[in-house]
């Protein structure tokens, strides 16, 4: 309003005397569509690169190559975006809200590593992920976690994704990049929070294999469960396994099965009482998660700009906050009408209750499942890969003696080797 | 083993389905030329967070004048401090922080006001100072050969205004002018 009056108020003068000509604007482009579909390419040849090396080349040192490739291009050249962890949530942004423009890059970096990991395991962890190829790089005497920890903390990234889907999907923002930590290390700048937990990872990660991936990242559990029936994936041994255990202590990140051939039987039962009590309770696990997930969504929604306004407004109405907010201030200068927002915030907090339910009962069924797997005990014939948890590093290839035999290289003495075919 | 082959197989299908669904409900809201991070001027209210909420150390964002809207005041209320000690280029006078904001003389009373871009922050004080007196033919823009097109622009989560939103790459500017339709 004032604006338009101050747009009548003073003309642009005509320079009689001198002539002048006013300037236009300068305008700098955005650099053209032809560089994003570039970072498509480089993508697909970078995660078929990866799988070549894991399956055929079974060459760590290539891995290390591209990792070191992928930190500067997708890292430090790009700052670390686009990247394929974020992009699911652009996805259920899309999914949810059909008003929502999707980026074609976004999208294939959200589903590239996807179908990769469903023919070849999670490729894309071990060398073409920007954070993952960081992590790896760091590592340098690692620790093993035991296995309680392990799995507890393993459930955190799929909750984590449950959370970023929530808050994608209602629009709340996207979360997995706000909380991004390596994404400050690629841009050299951040927030000291950020920058401070991403270095805290860093040096944590150089004893506790890739933190991240293992214990927070959301796409990594997806990819864990694309791989878990991917149609190949990295093996320890390039032919037979000979059950010689060299392998057992090779891998940093608690990726290996042991074979069970060894054990003694009774680990290898399964307590069918045990499993019988976790599959009833399953059910109520869900029901319990679904109600948690729809007590705790009013609070979560009160993150969404909408929400917090419409609070904050109500507020002023009500005369219980004195003066405005920047918010506030804005929403007052548009001249909408306060009912309007009360209802549109009411929209957006019932979206969000029952995307909480939802993730509620994602995040308990994720945890039953979790239990179940534990309670049954599989008899394995060989030394694996664990088929969800492996990033197809590599690092175990050598400490088989097979895989030893074929390249040529010294044996340990005493090494149980499989006989020639 | 042969089950859970089989089992295996068909969950590989069934996923890669999924994936394909996916892809096929989102492609069609592909935009053709890309998107990029733009501010609405006419919804922007100056709050300064543009300068500090952006990731890059000095902001993308920095400010523009549309000199068809500006009145070429020798008194200009973007440049000056509100109670200025003389109306002359002393740093003491100007408003900007940084001073990336210059002028020179054209005619009587007449002066033109660019501004020197590596220096300005994106602050949005002359920019406020301009709207609130004057035509608000200054006004603020990202500019793209300094964003680095973030996946969720930090800026834009911090707005009061929502003045930011992804805008086809074809017209990556939303500069002000003086036939500007608005409310």
């Amino acid at each position: 309003m004032i604006e338009l009056l101050a747009d009548q108020r003073f003309p642009p003068p005509e320079f009689t005397e001198t002539g002048h000509r006013l300037p236009g604007f300068t305008i700098a482009l955005p650099r053209g569509p032809w560089l994003e579909r570039l970072d498509i390419i480089v993508l697909v040849a970078a995660l078929s690169l990866a799988a070549w090396l894991v399956l055929r080349q079974r060459s760590r040192r290539g891995l290390v190559a591209l990792g070191i490739f992928s930190v500067l291009y997708f890292g430090f050249w790009k700052k670390g975006c686009i990247c394929s962890i974020g992009s699911i949530q652009n996805m259920a942004q899309g999914l949810a809200d059909s008003s929502v423009g999707v980026p074609l890059t976004v999208l294939a970096f959200g589903l590239i590593p996807l179908v990769f990991a469903l023919v070849v395991g999670r490729v894309f962890c071990s060398a073409v992920c920007p954070h993952g190829a960081l992590q790896d790089l760091m590592l340098m005497k690692p620790v093993k976690v035991p296995a309680w920890l392990e799995h507890g903390l393993g459930l955190i990234p799929y909750t984590y994704l449950g959370l970023a889907m929530i808050f994608a999907a209602t629009g709340g923002g996207y979360i997995i990049c706000q909380y991004d930590p390596f994404v400050t290390i690629f841009r050299l700048s951040g927030s000291v929070l950020m920058v401070s937990s991403g270095i805290g990872l860093l040096v944590l990660g150089m004893f506790i294999g890739r933190p991240y991936c293992r214990f927070a990242c959301p796409y990594g559990a997806l990819l864990g469960l694309a791989s878990k029936v991917s149609k190949w994936r990295a093996r320890i041994t390039p032919d037979t396994c000979t059950q010689c255990r060299l392998c057992e202590q090779s891998c940093p990140f608690g990726a290996l099965n042991k074979s069970t051939v060894d054990a003694p039987s009774r680990t290898v039962r399964t307590d069918k009482h045990l499993l019988a009590v976790i599959i009833l309770l399953l059910p109520v696990l869900i029901c319990a998660g679904v109600w948690g997930g729809g007590a705790a969504g009013k609070s979560l929604a009160r993150k969404h700009r909408v929400v917090s306004l419409a609070e904050r407004v109500y507020l002023e109405e009500t005369g219980k906050a004195q003066g405005t907010t920047d918010e506030s201030a804005a929403f007052r200068v548009t001249g909408a009408p306060v009912e309007g927002l009360y209802a549109e915030a009411r929209a957006v907090r019932d979206r969000y209750v029952t995307a909480s339910r939802l993730c509620g009962g994602w995040i308990a069924l994720v945890a039953g499942l979790k239990l179940i797997a534990l309670a049954v005990r599989r008899k394995r014939d060989d030394y694996e890969t664990d088929e969800t948890r492996c990033v197809a590093c590599a690092r175990c290839f050598k400490s088989c003696p097979q895989e030893l035999q074929r390249l040529g290289l010294p044996v340990p003495e005493g090494a149980r080797l499989a006989p020639p075919p | 083993m042969n089950r859970r082959y089989f089992l295996r197989d068909v969950l590989r299908g069934a996923t890669a389905l999924g994936l394909g669904g996916v892809f096929a409900g989102l492609i069609r809201r592909v935009k053709a030329s890309g998107t990029v991070w733009q501010i609405d001027p006419w919804k922007c209210t100056r709050c300064g967070r543009c300068a500090t909420e952006c990731v890059l150390e000095q902001s993308a964002v920095k400010c523009v004048h549309s000199f068809e809207m500006c009145g070429y005041c020798k008194l200009c209320t973007g440049y000056f401090e509100p109670q200025p000690n003389k109306l002359n280029t002393a740093a003491e006078n100007q408003l900007c922080p940084t001073g990336a904001i210059y002028r020179t003389f054209v005619e009587d009373p007449y002066y033109e006001y660019r501004i020197n871009e590596p220096l300005c922050v994106g602050c949005a004080k002359c920019v406020a100072g301009c709207t609130m007196f004057g035509n608000g033919s200054l006004h603020l823009q990202i500019r793209h050969d300094r964003c680095v097109h973030c996946n969720e622009c930090s800026i834009a989560r911090a707005c009061p205004a929502d003045a930011i939103q992804r805008v086809p790459a074809a017209q990556p500017y939303k500069f002000k002018s003086r036939g500007d339709a608005h409310d």
